[in-house]
């Protein structure tokens, strides 16, 4: 059924949120990657500091948000793959969307994969005042 | 405010193709940085303990090798470029007021050329075994 214009050119289909997930984990990833980088140059630093920074990536919390940065990576490099196939593939333009679901599957399939091993190793020993 | 008098009238060359070489990098650096950040997530975070694993002695045993210098040198610079160049498109679509516009892109390429300098630094003058009082933080190949 045909529903009114609603004043906007957003479609609301896999091909918009495909999109709008691209962006928001693009960003995120970004800034990710800005904080890793000085983190990381720690090393050149101190390595005791550098042990010390590290140190907070292994607790619960920030263990956990490290699942949500690996998933955001995954949509974004497998999506970009779907994109560049859209550009350069014949029928890329017409595969789009079963593009876009193929894209999720495959990143549920290896975030299933690398989750229950990554929160076995952030919470299997948890520092005891060492 | 971009207003364009006559849409249909053919393009013009002048500095046309700096807009394509952009997009074009987007496409050729996500495919290098698929092979670069998935072999980082793999050996950092799935092999062996993971990030339990992760310290000084973990990076140092890394670097000691020029393989992993020039990944991880390569993985920086084409992420941040990559990185800082998605921002500018957000920026550029975003931002409504073109001082503002023009302030953002610059602060993303002074941050995007401070990281890739000081990174670049740091992987390529690091030692593995520095003079330090907490040397129970260094890699075994250093006692």
């Amino acid at each position: 059924m045909p529903t009114k214009p609603t004043g906007t050119l957003y479609r609301g289909k896999t091909g918009m949120w495909s999109w709008v997930l691209h962006r928001i984990t693009g960003v995120a990833i970004f800034f990710f990657l800005l904080v890793h980088t000085l983190d990381t140059a720690l090393v050149r630093l101190d390595p005791a500091a550098y042990n010390e920074v590290i140190a907070t990536y292994k607790t619960p919390i920030i263990g956990l948000a490290e699942l949500g940065l690996v998933a955001a990576i995954l949509f974004h490099a497998l999506n970009g793959v779907r994109i560049i196939l859209i550009d350069f593939w014949r029928k890329g333009t017409k595969y789009q969307n079963l593009m876009f679901w193929i894209v999720i599957g495959l990143a549920i399939l290896i975030f299933a994969g690398f989750a229950p091993r990554h929160l076995a190793n952030v919470f299997s020993h948890l520092p005891v005042g060492k | 405010m971009v207003t364009i008098e006559t849409p249909r009238s053919p393009r013009t060359r002048k500095s046309a193709n700096r807009e394509k070489w952009a997009w074009l990098f987007m496409r050729a650096s996500g495919v290098v940085l698929i092979v670069l950040i998935f072999g980082h997530l793999f050996v950092n975070l799935f092999l062996g303990e993971g990030i339990k694993a992760i310290d000084f002695a973990f990076v140092a045993g890394k670097w000691a090798n020029p393989f992993w210098q020039v990944w991880d040198t390569l993985m920086l610079w084409l992420a941040l470029i990559h990185g800082t160049n998605g921002m500018r498109t957000l920026v550029n679509d975003y931002s409504e007021r073109e001082g503002i516009r023009k302030f953002l892109n610059a602060s993303l390429w002074t941050v995007c050329i401070l990281l890739i300098v000081l990174g670049t630094l740091v992987t390529t003058t690091f030692d593995p075994c520095p003079d330090t009082s907490v040397v129970d933080a260094l890699p075994q190949f250093c006692k």
